[in-house]
């Protein structure tokens, strides 16, 4: 057969609204995914903006459809340009083609020039005129009418939106809206409809509403982290933010450190004091902890980290995704430092991660990085909620810390045991103080500079992680409707990735089985410690594809020096702030198995 | 190299005398008593009578210092225990943190809980457990480097914040732990480093004026060659709610063995405690470093945001989903 070629998804629609700062391009986007949402639809709702803190431009970019919504797509069926202000920045990120449409107010002046050269066929809709015709009209509701009705959406769900969306600022706001989203919807030519119009769903589903850094947020309170240490950093404010509410209903609370080096200082003493404890932070923040993991993996003190990660390295592209800290979190550390790094697959799956992040940090006494991403992090999606955890949360009295070991005549705090986990008092216990150290320290915990010591303590701390049995979690594996039993037998191709890249990647592996490609999606959740024998068997005799969103190919590079791949994988690296689109993956892989003289289908 | 002369840059700030024994204090007029022997101040009979010396013990591990003999960090240890022995603190109930540096090594040398740390990180430490453990006490502690260098902006937010900690700093202006470098306390004329061999020529950090400009409730001076009056001191600290910060001269004996002379040097402060800023702020202006007690203390809002103990009940609506965070989980949902 023929490699593949690209094929659209049918099923789902890409919207876009852009426009210059404060033209509520966002606020529209918002209102859309709410109508999904009325229509049981699910959809995911990314933004792109510039580093501007008010002004500058903004785009919202929504894709949505009756199943789950996995990634950007490869382009975008429907834009709504508010203005063209600073279009150009947006251009790479909204990919027309002939089959896209445009909808343009001739208000705004001339089309710009890559919007002619993409040949997308052209509306012109007076969204300005008609805005200032009604009441407290906006020209981005005028807009919203006219993108949902093209869209399929039913009006109703519109308007519901607007008063879910706007509601906080009062009725005139909410109705002025209405008027705009009905006077767009009326704009709307029946023969450009993209999409048969749906109805609203009268038994709606419970579906989360979500963005990445509250699913994050979630996990980590299911948990029991109590505790946040926060310093503002972009993309993971809103993580810390979100929490800072939540934590005082339950009784927690959150702390805004002077630096990062604190906040990691500061997560430490809570998990000393036995209060599970986490922070949210990026690429420059990561860096400034490092020293502080470091500290955590030598007392064997829990604590979890999330890392939204951003453009890099330095301040690099602070409002855009990028995959490109996960060597800072395998190797950041000095010294012998064995430590976990999950990473999170998808928004919901934020929750997953992070909870579990916090339950293994704590049953293993170390620390935790979770990699999340801009993408996931500041993109909202309607999706199928992650059933609540209904364990005793990590940190718990009763949770697991270790055994106390009764026969000891001396409390050994770094007791050296079979499994490397020894028991972790609390302070309030009594006869069970204890000094924790970064210094090497003996089984007591008292400062050693011996060679046994040493290699007894590095031994132990290694053992914990390399002893235990993560279950199945560590990777969700994919064969599509193959049969399970039969998948290894025909298996031609792995495509390998961790965290965000996975939603691209699965789509990449679905367009290639409709081609009739043998294709196994493999999204890697825990990276360290690697379940290289797992993986290897995951992989068995296939061709590999390792799929991720930075420069220097670190996961590749990674999986090679834990020789976890076979000699001829093959890397797809591409650094953000692009979305890694399933087109370039189904087109490397379709490169890939052209070259293989095996793999012919 | 610029060339200080002691002269610009101790006029700008309130002097301390040199290491050098010979040198000269700035301000030879204030109405301050000549230097006594500091233990001139004891405590009073009661409080002298009601610390039982014996129970100390308890406070004390089985671990040797790696102090030099006549380390001033000895006293500190001592007046330490005593003063947890006076306040009856349960040893379990109290957390000890430290950073990076000869005092730093306290911890290990004490039977309560400890976390002997990260080079200038103590603070932010002992904050996160403050906050998941409001009803321990927890006293902080370390050297001149540790905390007024490297951990340095900690500091200004530990005063800042005023949350119930107590921060001893054994001031002996000198890095001891790496072999003798100048702090940010040495003098700027101290030329005995081979990292400085001219000396830094920078000006000195001022511990005590420093923290009342960033908003410490709680300023005190020790010695540590009066473990009397120290011990005097860090039950004050210890008992006053807000951040207590303590400094304690605490002198070097293999790299700054010229602070032997600082037993003749030390003075009682000449005032009661200033309760109020402008009243503190003349005091600090005429302090010579030297001044031993209280220098200031004042009632303000404590930062008191902490982890509440987690409930059986609050465990059980999580085992069933309901109570405060089966609401949360709803708010996500649509």
């Amino acid at each position: 057969m023929h490699p593949p070629a690209l094929r659209p998804t049918a099923s789902q629609l890409a919207l876009a609204v852009t426009g210059a700062g404060g033209s509520g391009a966002v606020t529209a986007g918002l209102i859309l995914l709410e109508a999904v949402a009325a229509a049981g639809l699910q959809g995911l709702l990314r933004r792109s903006a510039g580093p501007q803190i008010r002004g500058g431009e903004s785009a919202a970019l929504l894709r949505f459809g009756p199943d789950p919504v996995l990634c950007a797509g490869d382009r975008c069926d429907l834009l709504a340009a508010l203005d063209w202000d600073n279009h150009a920045r947006f251009a790479d990120e909204i990919p027309l083609d002939k089959a896209s449409l445009v909808l343009a107010d001739p208000a705004a002046g001339a089309l710009p020039d890559a919007v002619v050269a993409s040949g997308a066929k052209v509306r012109h809709m007076e969204f300005r005129a008609n805005a200032r015709q009604r009441s407290g009209g906006r020209a981005n509701m005028v807009a919203v009418g006219a993108l949902g009705a093209l869209a399929g959406l039913p009006l109703r769900a519109l308007l519901d939106g607007a008063a879910r969306t706007l509601g906080a600022k009062g009725d005139a706001v909410v109705s002025g809206a209405q008027a705009c989203i009905g006077a767009g919807h009326a704009l709307a030519d029946p023969a450009d409809l993209l999409r048969e119009t749906c109805d609203i769903d009268p038994h709606p589903r419970v579906r989360w509403h979500i963005n990445g850094n509250e699913a994050a947020g979630l996990g980590a309170l299911r948990a029991g982290v109590r505790f946040v240490a926060a310093y503002p950093i972009t993309p993971a404010s809103e993580m810390l933010e979100w929490l800072a509410p939540r934590l005082e209903r339950l009784g927690g609370t959150l702390l805004q450190a002077e630096d990062e080096l604190a906040s990691v200082n500061m997560l430490i003493g809570s998990a000393f004091g036995g209060v599970p404890a986490l922070t949210a932070t990026s690429g420059p923040g990561l860096s400034l902890m490092l020293e502080g993991i470091g500290l955590a993996v030598a007392s064997e003190t829990p604590i979890v980290v999330v890392d939204v990660m951003r453009g890099g390295p330095s301040t690099g592209i602070p409002t855009k995704s990028e995959q490109s800290d996960l060597n800072a979190a395998l190797y950041g550390l000095h010294g012998d430092a064995p430590h976990l790094v999950l990473a999170a697959l998808d928004i919901a799956d934020c929750t997953h991660t992070v909870a579990w992040a916090v339950r293994l940090a704590w049953r293993l006494q170390t620390a935790a990085i979770v990699l999340s991403d801009q993408s996931l992090g500041q993109s909202r999606a309607v999706c199928e909620p992650v059933a609540p955890d209904l364990r005793r949360p990590a940190g718990d009295a009763t949770a697991l810390r270790g055994p106390l070991l009764a026969s000891d005549a001396v409390y050994r705090r770094y007791a050296v045991t079979a499994d490397g986990i020894s028991p972790m008092s609390v302070p309030g216990e009594t006869g069970r103080t204890y000094t924790a150290d970064g210094l090497e320290h003996d089984p007591e915990g008292t400062p050693s500079s011996r060679a046994a010591d040493h290699a007894t303590q590095l031994d132990k701390r290694q053992r914990k992680l390399m002893t235990f049995d993560f279950g199945p979690d560590w990777a969700e594996i994919l064969d599509g409707d193959h049969d399970p039993a039969q998948a290894d037998a025909g298996l031609r191709l792995c495509l390998l990735s961790f965290g965000a890249l996975r939603g691209a990647v699965v789509e990449a592996a679905e367009r290639l089985r409709a081609d009739g490609w043998d294709v196994r999606s493999i999204a890697l959740r825990l990276l360290a410690p690697l379940q290289c024998e797992a993986l290897r068997a995951a992989i068995g005799q296939a061709l590999v594809l390792v799929v991720e969103q930075n420069h220097g190919a670190q996961l590749f590079h990674y999986l090679h020096a834990e020789q976890a791949l076979p000699a001829a994988a093959r890397s797809l690296a591409r650094p953000g702030p692009l979305p890694l689109r399933p087109g370039e993956i189904v087109a490397a892989a379709a490169q890939l198995l052209a070259e293989d003289p095996h793999a012919r289908a | 190299m610029h060339e200080p002369s002691d002269q610009s840059l101790e006029a700008a700030s309130p002097p301390r005398p040199s290491g050098k024994p010979q040198a000269q204090r700035g301000k030879q007029a204030q109405p301050t008593p000549p230097a006594r022997e500091p233990s001139a101040r004891q405590p009073s009979p009661r409080h002298r009578a009601s610390i039982p010396s014996l129970r100390a013990q308890i406070y004390k591990s089985h671990i040797k210092p790696v102090w030099c003999p006549g380390c001033g960090h000895f006293g500190v240890l001592a007046a330490l225990t005593k003063t947890l022995a006076h306040l009856e603190l349960p040893p379990e109930r109290v957390a000890v943190v430290s950073g990076i540096g000869c005092s730093s090594r306290l911890p290990a040398y004490l039977a309560v809980h400890g976390f002997h740390g990260l080079h200038g990180r103590a603070l932010p430490l002992a904050a996160g457990l403050k906050s998941a453990r409001p009803e321990l006490t927890v006293i902080v502690a370390g050297g001149d480097g540790d905390g007024f260098s490297i951990g340095g902006n900690h500091f200004l937010h530990a005063c800042r914040r005023n949350q119930d900690l107590t921060y001893i700093v054994m001031d002996n202006e000198v890095y001891g732990m790496t072999k003798g470098q100048a702090s940010p306390t040495t003098q700027p004329d101290w030329c005995r480093s081979k990292l400085t061999p001219q000396g830094t020529g920078i000006r000195r950090f001022q511990p005590a004026a420093i923290a009342l400009a960033a908003g410490a409730s709680f300023i005190a001076r020790g010695f540590a060659g009066a473990p009397a009056g120290l011990t005097r001191l860090l039950a004050a600290a210890i008992e006053h709610p807000g951040f207590a910060f303590v400094h304690v001269l605490s002198p070097c004996r293999t790299f700054r063995p010229e602070q032997q002379h600082w037993k003749q040097q030390v003075h009682p402060c000449e005032l009661e405690p200033a309760q109020d800023l402008a009243q503190a702020a003349a005091l600090m202006q005429r302090d010579d470093g030297m001044a031993l007690g209280i220098l200031f203390r004042q009632r303000i809002p404590v930062y008191a945001a902490g982890v509440a103990p987690i409930t059986e009940q609050a465990l059980r609506q999580i085992a069933a989903h309901s109570g405060a965070l089966a609401e949360i989980e709803a708010e996500l949902c649509r």
